[in-house]
Order: C-alpha cells, then structure tokens, then sequence
C-alpha cells in the first residue's frame, strides 16, 4: 500500500471509528438503490433487529453502481462488518486477496448445506464458503404471446423449431430478437446459452476458468449456431447504440417478438405498456439432445470481509438472512426467487416458471461476466458484439481472445 | 546596543525579501507537489509493476509496455486521440467566425451571445447525453433525417466507421462556444485606431481580417490552440457517456481506456493502467514544453 492511500484510509477509519467500534453492533454496506431492493433491505434490517434486539445494524446503502469500486476501497481502509457482493468468480480477487472471511461454519451450523445446496457450488472457492446467496432470478426467452398467436407459432422447443419460428417472423417483418449491447453485458447472455445447449455446463465452466482456448473447435461450434440467427437478421439493427431498456420498445411497439433476458426484464416491459397476458416466456430451446439443460441465475450475496470489527453478530446476521423466514419475506419485496429451497417463492406466473425451471436444471451458471476472470469477460463480451455486427470476423475474434485468455489465465 | 540591533535588522532584510515569495508560494507549491508531482511520479513507478490494487504489487520491469505494444486497442486508442487532435482545433476557426459574427452592435445580441455560450456552460454529461438522442436509431433527429435522405439508417455510434467522428463532431460544440469567448474578449481589446487607418488605407473584409484583426488577436489564438490541444488530449468524458468506448472498442481514446483498464468494473489493472497514463504523459509532455517555451519566447520579446 502507498504512503498516500494508507493516510487515506487512516483518515476514513478515524472518522468511522465511533461508530464501528460500538459492541453490539454491525455495520452492513450494500447498493439497493432502486426502491424494490431498498425496502426489501429495510425490511430485513428492522426483522434482524426485532429477533436480535442486542444488535443493532447500521447500514450504508450506495448507489449500484458506485458500489463497484467502492467496494474496493472500503475492504482495504475500512472494512465494515457485512457486505453485499455477487458468487462466482466475482468474489475471487477478494477471497485470493484475504479480504473475505471464510463462512463455512455458519453454512455447517445452520443446515446451509442442504437448504441453499443450488448455490453451494457458485460459493465455494478451495473448498470453502465465502458468503450467503439470498435471491436469484431466472434467465429465458420472454416473448409476446399475442403476436405468437396472430402468427400461429407455438412456442419453440428446440433449434429448428426456433429457427422455423423466426423464419416465419422475419416473413410476416417482425424481427424475430430484440437486444441493446451498447453495454455488452446482454451479449453474454447469448452466448452462456448457446455454449451450454451447445456444450454444457461443464464446458462453460472450463472455459469462464480459462481451462479452454477460444479457437478451440467447441467454442467454434457455438459462433456458428449463433451466426444462423445473425446472418438471416434475426436481431434487431444498430443494437450496439441502445441499452436493454431501449431494446424494449422494439417489443411493446411489436417490431420484434422475443427478447433473451434476465427477470427484471419484465417491470420494465410492464411499465412499457405491456399487459401480463401479452408477455410469455419460455425456457431456451434444446440444441444437442444429449447435453442436459442448464440455465443462467446469477446470485446476489452477502460476505464478512476480513477484517471485520464484530464478526460474531455479523455471523447471526448472515444465518438470519439465510433462514427461509427472512428470504421468503426479501424475495417477495424484490420479486426475485428465494435461494433456501424451504423459502416460499413469491406468487407471480413468471417467478413460478423460472422456479420450476431452474429446480430441474442440469447446473445453474453465474453469467459469463461473473464466471470468467473480469479482464476476460470484457474481452470477452466486446468480441460477441463485434461477432454480433461482423459475423464473418468470427476467426479474428477467437484469435484475439486467445491471446487475451494466455495472458489472463497464467 | 542599538547599534547592534540595528545592524541586525539592516542584515535580515535581503533575506527576507528573498523568503518572502517563497512563503507565498509556499501553500500552491505544496498542493503541486501533493497532488501533481507526486502522482506523476507514482504512476511511472506503478506502471513497472503488476498490481490490481489489493493486494501486492509484483515488479514486472517493462512488461506493462511490451503488452501495451502488443494491444490493439492501444493502437485504436492512438489513432482517434490523433483523429481528435486534428478535428477539434477545426473549433479555432469556427469559435472565431462565431465571435466576429456576434461581435456586431445589433438590438438583442446578447441573447445571441448568450446562446452561442450556452453549450459551454452545461456539463459535458449532458452534451453527451444530447448528442446520444441526436444520433439514436429510430427517433434521434439525424437518423430520422438521414433516414429520409438515403433510405437507410445509419446509427452512428454503432458503426465504427462514424462513431468517432460523431462524438468529436459533439465535443466541437461546448469547445467552438469556448474558442468564441476567448476570441469575444480579444475582439474587445482590437485597437480601434489602427482598424480606422487600415480602413483608410483601402483595406477590407478578408485583407482587414487577416492583415490587421488576426494579428491583434494572436494572444487569443495561443490560448484557445492551448486549451483546444490539452483537451482533445484529455476526451474522456463524452466517449464514456456516449459509446464507452464502443462499438468494440472502435471509439477508445487513451484517457478513457487507461480508466477502464485501471478503474473501470471488469479492470484493476493497476499496473498497465499506470503505462497508459504515463504514454498520455509523455505526449501530452510534448506539446506542454512547446506551448511554454513559446511563452517565455513571446514575453522575452515584449
């Protein structure tokens, strides 16, 4: 650490320290900044506080995207005593750097092992528990039924169906897909799901941990069932200028008819005009039979960092938060599906199939940008837009991120 | 006794003329070295290391640069810094054109003035901002427009061949408005006697402009040549607000890929970060020393 960032974080620490040092309490920094997260989180707070009445919890909510970096910077000056992050490879440059406390205890004492087991594995770095999963939500193909209708398609289930499905759209000028990729990260979404119905999970996950070369033919093979979406113009133009909300007025104004996203996709579709008998949604269809299905639902968390000043109530905190009481009640609030299997999940029609299709699933993936090393995904994600415009540039591309791969994973 | 106190005080007296400035500057020298000397030198010396700003730094010598040699981006990155470099000082000419336009005794001027100014004054997240709708596929104004004048779309921040010369195209309109105060305030200052002898003389709108007005307007040239180069150097805050540097990469500027490969969610690389700063440095080293050595010329001359 320099002279310069150790003053700074001297300086941060001495303003805090009144507060931080106070027994019975726990500081807990997180980034619900939208209204729904924020009163799930208030919620929380106020139910922790009433069955602990010993602890009090002070919280410092940032802005989500501040977060990020903040992050960063508190986990080394001035570490509270809770902190939300996301599983998967997110959390390793914090768990390699000794920031996170390891958590498998409570996992032990409180029966986490079996009630969270979905997400076991996207929590375990060396064997270890670094955290508490508390809400998911599904990834899928959210579509409008009406037009489906008026069209006569029915919902596809595997490749070819989907193919003659979009055939038939683009024919009757409906853009089969709508996508904004101006902040690459939808890109990933279409490629997680074409490498795990291509692959498999196993194979996304060698490949996020850099175990896999980009030229491998493997990952060729899934470049080329997308560019049989690409290359007919089964995605709506100029998507690399527009956001995923800018996406969605294509859908409401029914210029384009399906749309691969994540849950939160469906506020915004409703705020957009669309009525909940218009939306529909559909789990990605099949493309190589032998491979089980697997599906994306990334996971959000919460970690004791290392050097937390009260590590035994932030302790009871995370079993509170892990308990199927407290993540039936947040994930009501947040409309998102609760991790403990004992939870109850919200009553909402696409909750319920998300639910259903992710408690059959082969393996659930974290999003290509939490498996694979950041650098990695960066790269990564601008390669598929670029594949997304220029489809032919495809062995440029797998070249380029080779070399960044060699580089990343050394 | 007095005597001796006297020659006392007659002996400290150079040395407090000399301590004196000193002391003034002392607070300005302080901020200087704290906050730009000290991080200079701190970047060159991060730059040799690899380092994701948590944990231990590892020596890597020059392995920062041969990686940056080896990145296209980097190259991309250089090419539209140049590319900027050229296009923005195109607002020289227009900021001047602007200010001998509005520099006219007309009723109402000044709310024309204030309009030509008043690009300079929002923020440069909100020039960006409207200038992302101006272009927007579907409903932006120049898409509707250029829509109707060729038959296609053309999203130019999604098309690597415009996007650069689209957000340039956004900066040139806070930066003409900045060039046209710089040159309102030197129009001012225009010696109205030798305007009345030129015109005497027979001279007329361009020969008037270039042989009397120019010339008397060269301290304003400097400084608008000085702030229009160091920022065009320094773009940053439109390519992250309008592109992040997409698509693909095809708008990166140093600035903002030394932010993203430093600061950014999916960088930390505290190390190759630090390299690019120090190359953005050394150019901007360039045309610093050439600005100040033409100042202390010009002022040794006067």
């Amino acid at each position: 650490m320099t002279p310069i960032r150790k003053l700074g974080g001297l300086a941060l620490s001495l303003a805090l320290l009144s507060t931080s040092a106070l027994a019975g309490e726990i500081v807990l920094n997180s980034d619900q900044s939208d209204p729904a997260p924020k009163k799930a989180m208030e919620e929380l707070i106020a139910d922790f506080q009433e069955a602990h009445p010993d602890i009090t919890v002070k919280w410092n909510n940032f802005d989500h995207e501040g977060y990020k970096s903040a992050i960063r910077n508190f986990l080394t000056a001035n570490p509270p005593d809770v902190a939300a992050w996301y599983a998967g490879n997110r959390m390793k440059p914090f768990v390699d750097a000794g920031l996170f406390e390891d958590v498998s205890d409570v996992w032990e004492e409180n029966g986490l092992n079996e009630e969270l087991k979905s997400a076991a594995a996207s929590m375990t770095i060396d064997g270890k528990k670094w955290g508490v999963p508390y809400t998911y939500y599904q990834w899928g193909i959210y579509y409008r039924k009406d037009i489906f209708e008026e069209q006569g398609i029915e919902p596809p289930k595997t490749w070819d169906e989907l193919l003659a499905a979009s055939a038939k759209l683009k024919e009757a000028g409906i853009t089969p897909f709508t996508i904004g990729t101006k902040a690459l990260w939808p890109t990933g979404g279409w490629f997680d799901y074409l490498n795990l119905r291509v692959n498999g999970y196993e194979f996304h996950m060698d490949l996020t941990s850099g175990e896999v070369p980009y030229t491998d033919p493997r990952v060729k093979a899934v470049f080329e069932k997308w560019a049989e979406l690409i290359e007919p113009g089964y995605f709506v133009e100029n998507h690399a200028a527009i956001d995923w909300q800018d996406a969605i007025p294509h859908l409401v104004q029914g210029e384009a008819a399906m749309y691969l996203m994540g849950n939160f996709a469906v506020a915004t579709m409703k705020d957009g005009g669309l009525k909940e008998e218009q939306i529909g949604f559909l789990q990605f269809p099949q493309i190589n039979p032998d491979i089980p299905m697997s599906e994306e639902a990334p996971t959000d968390t919460f970690h004791i960092p290392s050097g937390a000043k009260n590590k035994e109530d932030a302790k009871k905190f995370l079993a509170y938060l892990a308990s199927p009481e407290a993540q039936t009640k947040m994930n009501e609030t947040l409309g998102q599906l609760p991790v403990n299997n004992k939870a109850e999940k919200p009553a909402d029609p696409f909750l319920e199939a998300g639910f259903e299709m992710l408690s059959e699933a082969h393996a659930l993936a974290q999003f290509y940008d939490r498996d694979a090393a950041a650098e990695m995904a960066k790269a990564g994600m601008e390669g598929f837009q670029e594949f997304m415009v220029k489809p032919d540039k495809v062995d440029d591309i797998l070249e380029r991120l080779e070399k960044i791969r060699a580089r990343v994973y050394k | 006794m007095t005597e001796a106190v006297a020659h006392k005080r007659v002996s400290r007296r150079p040395n407090r003329l000399k301590l004196a400035p000193w002391l003034f500057l002392a607070p300005g020298l302080l901020m200087f070295l704290i906050y730009v000397l000290v991080p200079i030198v701190e970047s060159f010396w991060i730059s040799f290391h690899d380092w994701d700003g948590l944990g231990a730094m590892s020596w890597i010598g020059m392995g920062n640069y041969v990686e940056l040699l080896d990145d296209d981006t980097f190259y991309v990155s250089l090419w539209n810094n140049l590319l900027w470099l050229v296009l923005y000082l195109l607002s020289i000419p227009a900021g001047l054109a602007v200010a001998l336009f509005l520099n006219q005794n007309v009723a109402g001027i000044r709310i024309y003035k204030s309009m030509f100014f008043f690009p300079f004054v929002i923020s440069q997240v909100v020039v960006g901002l409207i200038f992302t709708w101006f272009y927007a596929p579907g409903f932006g104004p120049l898409s509707v427009f250029l829509e109707w004048l060729t038959g296609d779309e053309i999203a130019i921040l999604a098309d690597e061949r415009y996007v650069t010369y689209g957000i340039i195209l956004a900066g040139l309109w806070p930066q003409t408005a900045y060039c046209m105060i710089l040159y309102l305030a030197g129009l001012n200052n225009i010696n109205s006697e030798q305007v009345e002898a030129a015109r005497m003389d027979g001279a007329k709108g361009f020969s008037m402009l270039w042989h009397v007005i120019l010339p008397q307007l060269r301290p304003a040239t400097f400084i608008a040549l000085v702030v229009t180069v160091i920022g065009s150097l320094r773009s940053f805050d439109l390519v992250s607000i309008m592109t992040a540097g997409g698509p693909y990469g095809s708008s990166q500027v140093l600035s903002y890929f030394m932010y993203e490969q430093a600061l950014s969610e999916y960088g930390y690389r505290m190390g190759y970060g630090a390299s690019i700063a120090v190359v953005l440095f050394l150019i901007m080293m360039v045309f610093i020393t050439f600005f100040i050595t033409r100042m202390l010329n010009q002022e040794r001359n006067i």
